[in-house]
């Protein structure tokens, strides 16, 4: 049996020639094995078990690969009690997603089980638990479990839904495959799942296509598919990762409200510790393929044991840090910048040190989008609308807000890559002031040395064409500084600057992983002595610990090299670590702006209210209240309270409330001042 | 949608009526005319031609006028007699002496390109969901070949084997008797008999870029995170192949049409030479040797009018079939 498991068949994800075998064995096995399910999951009786819902034993998962195999998982136990959440905790490449992926059957083509057992126990019938392990993955019995009593829910709703069908047939589908149901009741099956996940108007839903939901309407979608059958367990793998918290929080409500309603079980694979601190009360914790260490959601956060898990609860950033705290990556990195220091200094003399470094007013920006693809029709969107605040020398402004709330657009105004509309950006290098939006032709080339960015994602930045000695010496090429010898020495002090080794300036970004990478690209953006970088969601494609490095570089490189920031990012607790001051933003409007304690301590505006709830934090003891969650109001303008709802007619403005606390209201609202 | 296709409708006809002035010009753009030509011929054979015959051409066609004039009295023609002018070496309207060939041509295409697509299809789904497999090395090999070989090459061969198997002469498109009798029953089996070579010899390299291209396509869709979503569905394998990777894969196959109909039209020519078809071919190659200008013109024409609708008709389709065209929106994110 295993032999035949670990052959040929399992070598291919999609393998019409297993779907064959299949076929044949679905004849042997008299018809269908999934249409004697009556059709309403309701009606079916589930007996109370004795032991566990599922228990994985010993579980190995190997890969073949061009250079031998490997393996991915090594030995693996842990158990999902009936009811339960437990939850899968790891960095990428831990091997948490390849145990998932063998509980449902679908292991990519490489990969195959080749040792111990993953016993499932259905409380819907009173057979004796069937190892899924044993079973043919594309066999009839496997099929029937998976999505019929064992359903996963992926990371990216977008990718995991086809966009060629609509959501109705996608669910609609599962409950053709496992229950006896007419057409008739296969729709209302699906409307019914499609109001208890959330949607609206359930009708109108069941003829939507994924493209034209929102992040969270389709990862609802994707639930409603992975619960329509009433699974006994969810494997939900990193759900809320690619959403933005205060959707993140709304999915981790619904999916709690689910499970109680159906009494499922749920296995969560994350690597964000606050998730896990708000959802599970088991949790295991894997690296390197192995179970690192295992239990109960307070023994896991208040006794860690185990080095690694220890490193990893540092590594986190929290909002309870004291000020000046610092994270402690597991692998700290050495940074050596005193010899570009002299050369920044060089650079850049300053006359009025305290004069703000970037002062930008009334920015606003208007896109037209065009909607009916075929039909021509465009709706104006107003992408940032009356932007104003300054950027003290040295600091790091934060920049927080949703995706679509403008912040990458108005980044992308500051560096010249889009035209406002209206408004005035304004740097002081430290003699003079520089009217940026103005400025073309050689001054415009001029001025960018000043100012630099780094991107979100390290893999797509970096030209995997160009050796990392090209990368970086690409901008002093390009602005003709120094010799050919002078331009590779700075490469490697640049290396040596975010801690890599400067004898791999030969090699290609492939070579690298994602955080080394990243230091790539942040040597990039510093080779230029540029006095204020922007980083548009430098960590958020990082696992936690590499993001704690990250940080960390930042933070040193800004106090050694006397650098300005600002800090684009949608994760609070990121941005409270590395930013001195915190600006909000939400549908294109600055909405509060304030020194990073005051913000947290005491936020004013019922959105940064609302965002700053959403936030899970990895403390068990500070726990998310789901009650408390915003809905959609909140980051809707006109529907915030008075004095804050914006209509779009104006009357509003920012209010001093003292010790740099701004808010956005109307003119006649009186607040008291924030303590200083 | 109506608004749409009547939008793209408009927007033929100035794309049309830029072809036709391009095609205009590089048919005139060799130095002489028809009339040169044909004087030099009579002079090649000792004769003079009679002047009479000459000014008779200059005054119905324009010759030894500007270029633009002779353009606008072909355009004149065209769009408000319906007359695409007249073939100077048949002397023959030209509507005429296409008519015939032109059904055949449409004829001898069509079972092409569906042959094309029957053959293509199974090949190129069996190649990507089973990579690398014996199957797969063979049919890419086989494949390859069939891109690389040059059509008329595979004329000449498959009509070498044929006259040395049976005897038989393959060339043509029906057989000698029925060439010049009008259609018949009889005629049309004929013509069912001699097909074959031609759309294999045809359809050979279209055959093979077509399995190399489904295969790409849906090697790409294959790995897709929705296809693991199926599964995990409980879909059976092969159903959940057909319903999703396939059905995605299709897309860039239906862009294709555009292309590939004038490609195979075009493509044939030296094929149709080769194999002595009676196409429009052969004839466009001879109007274009011999600058009859009308002749050549109104093909040319023909050809791009093929495209444009070729590219219209792919378009829809895609409309039709990827809601994410029909709907609009971005697609990403």
């Amino acid at each position: 049996m295993r032999d035949e498991r670990s052959g040929e068949h399992s070598n291919h994800t999609i393998d019409v020639d297993a779907g064959v075998d299949a076929d044949v064995n679905a004849d042997v096995n008299a018809g269908a094995p999934m249409s004697d399910a009556p059709c309403s999951p309701i009606a079916i009786k589930e007996r109370t078990l004795s032991g566990d819902l599922l228990s994985v034993q010993d579980l190995r998962i190997g890969f073949k690969m061009m250079e031998g195999s490997l393996e991915a998982v090594k030995g693996v136990s842990f158990r999902v009690p009936q009811g339960g959440t437990v939850a899968l905790v790891g960095e990428s490449g831990s091997g948490k997603s390849v145990v998932s992926q063998a509980i449902m059957g679908i292991l990519p083509k490489a990969a195959s089980i080749t040792g111990g057992s993953i016993l499932f126990d259905d409380p819907r019938n009173d057979l004796p638990p069937i190892d899924i392990a044993a079973l043919d993955r594309h066999g009839p019995q496997m099929r029937a479990i998976r999505g019929g009593r064992i359903s996963i829910i992926f990371q990216e709703p977008m990718t995991a839904l086809s966009p060629l069908h609509t959501i109705g047939n996608q669910i609609g589908e599962a409950v053709e495959l496992h229950r006896n149901c007419g057409a008739a009741e296969v729709v209302d099956l699906t409307r019914d799942m499609l109001r208890m996940v959330g949607f609206p108007d359930p009708d109108r839903a069941l003829r939507t296509y994924p493209f034209e939901l929102s992040g969270g309407l389709r990862q609802r979608a994707m639930i409603a598919m992975a619960l329509v059958c009433h699974p006994a367990l969810l494997i939900a793998d990193e759900p809320t990762t690619a959403l933005d918290v205060t959707i993140q929080a709304q999915i981790l409500k619904l999916m709690r409200d689910l499970q109680q309603e159906l009494g499922m079980a749920v296995l969560m694979i994350t690597h964000d510790l606050g998730v896990v601190a708000n959802m599970a009360e088991e949790i295991v914790v894997m690296y390197h393929g192995e179970v690192m260490e295992h239990g109960t959601l307070d023994h896991i956060f208040r006794d860690p044991r185990h080095p690694y898990l220890k490193a990893l609860l540092k590594a986190v950033p929290r909002f309870d840090m004291a000020p000046g705290e610092r994270l402690v990556p597991i692998r700290e990195i050495e940074t050596k910048a005193e010899s570009l220091h002299a050369e920044a200094v060089a650079a850049h003399p300053v006359v009025e040190p305290e004069k703000p470094i970037l002062t930008v007013d009334g920015i606003r920006k208007t896109f037209s989008i065009r909607k009916g693809g075929l039909l021509k029709q465009s709706a104006p969107v107003r992408a940032v609308d009356d932007v104003g605040f300054t950027v003290k020398r040295g600091e790091c402004l934060g920049l927080v807000g949703e995706s679509g709330c403008g912040k990458t657009t108005l980044s992308k105004i500051l560096m010249r890559a889009l035209s406002p509309d209206a408004g005035r950006v304004s740097f002081y290098d430290g003699t003079r002031d520089i009217d940026v939006l103005a400025l073309d032709g050689d001054d415009l080339f001029e001025f960018r040395r000043t100012m630099q960015f780094i991107f979100q994602d390290p893999f797509s930045s970096l030209n995997p064409r160009m050796t990392v000695l090209d990368i970086l010496t690409e901008p002093l090429t390009i602005h003709g500084i120094g010799t050919m010898d002078e331009r590779k020495q700075k490469a490697a002090r640049l290396m040596d600057l975010v801690g890599l080794d400067m004898r791999h300036l030969k090699r290609y970004p492939h070579s690298f992983s994602g955080g080394q990478r990243q230091r790539i690209g942040i040597a990039r953006a510093l080779a230029l002595n540029p006095e204020l970088l922007i980083c548009d969601e430098p960590v958020s494609a990082l696992d936690v610990s590499i993001q704690a490095q990250i940080l960390n570089l930042l933070k040193d490189l800004q106090r050694d090299l006397g650098l300005t920031y600002i800090f684009i990012s949608h994760n609070l607790a990121v941005v409270d670590y590395i930013a001195d001051r915190i600006a909000v933003m939400c549908r294109g409007r600055l909405v509060e702006l304030a020194p990073s304690e005051l913000l947290f301590q005491n936020p004013r505006h019922p959105y940064t209210q609302g965002l700053l709830r959403a936030v899970p934090d990895p403390n068990p003891d500070n726990a998310l209240d789901f009650a408390q969650l915003m809905d959609d109001k909140a980051s809707s303008p006109d529907r915030w309270p008075a004095p804050f709802t914006d209509d779009g007619t104006g009357g509003l403005i920012f209010h001093d409330l003292g010790g740099g606390h701004y808010v956005r209201a109307m003119a006649d609202a009186r607040f008291e001042r924030s303590a200083a | 949608m109506l608004d749409y296709i009547i939008r793209r409708l408009l927007v033929m006809v100035p794309t049309l009526l830029v072809i036709s002035m391009l095609v205009f010009v590089i048919i005139q753009l060799p130095p002489g005319d028809y009339l040169t030509t044909l004087v030099q011929e009579y002079q090649d054979r000792g004769e003079q031609i009679g002047e009479e015959v000459l000014a008779f051409y200059r005054d119905n066609y324009g010759f030894g006028e500007p270029m633009w004039k002779q353009y606008l009295l072909w355009m004149k023609g065209i769009l408000l007699e319906g007359n695409m002018g007249y073939s100077f070496a048949y002397e023959m309207p030209v509507s005429d002496v296409v008519g015939d060939r032109m059904f055949l041509t449409i004829l001898v295409s069509f079972v092409t390109i569906v042959f094309v697509y029957i053959v293509a299809f199974p090949i190129g789904v069996y190649s990507a969901v089973n990579q690398y497999s014996p199957g797969d090395y063979a049919l890419t090999f086989i494949g390859f070949i069939g891109l690389a070989t040059p059509n008329f090459l595979l004329a000449l061969v498959l009509m070498y084997l044929a006259n040395e198997w049976t005897g038989a002469s393959i060339g043509g498109l029906v057989d000698d008797h029925l060439r010049d009798a009008p259609m018949s029953w009889e005629k049309f089996v004929s013509v069912l008999q001699h097909l074959w070579v031609p759309v294999i010899v045809i359809g050979t390299s279209g055959t093979a870029g077509m399995i190399r291209r489904l295969r790409a396509n849906l090697l790409d869709e294959l790995h897709k995170q929705y296809v693991v979503t199926a599964l995990a569905k409980g879909v059976p394998p092969k159903k959940a192949l057909f319903k999703y990777p396939l059905r995605m894969a299709l897309n860039p196959f239906i862009a294709d049409i555009g292309n590939i109909l004038p490609e195979i039209i075009s493509g044939s020519a030296i094929v149709s030479i080769v194999l002595s078809l009676e196409t429009t071919g052969p004839m466009l190659l001879r109007a274009l040797e011999t600058q009859d200008m009308y002749l050549a013109g109104s093909f040319l024409m023909v050809l791009a009018l093929l495209t444009v609708v070729g590219n219209l008709v792919s378009d829809l389709a895609l409309a039709f079939l990827d809601p994410r065209i029909r709907l609009g929106a971005e697609a990403s994110k």
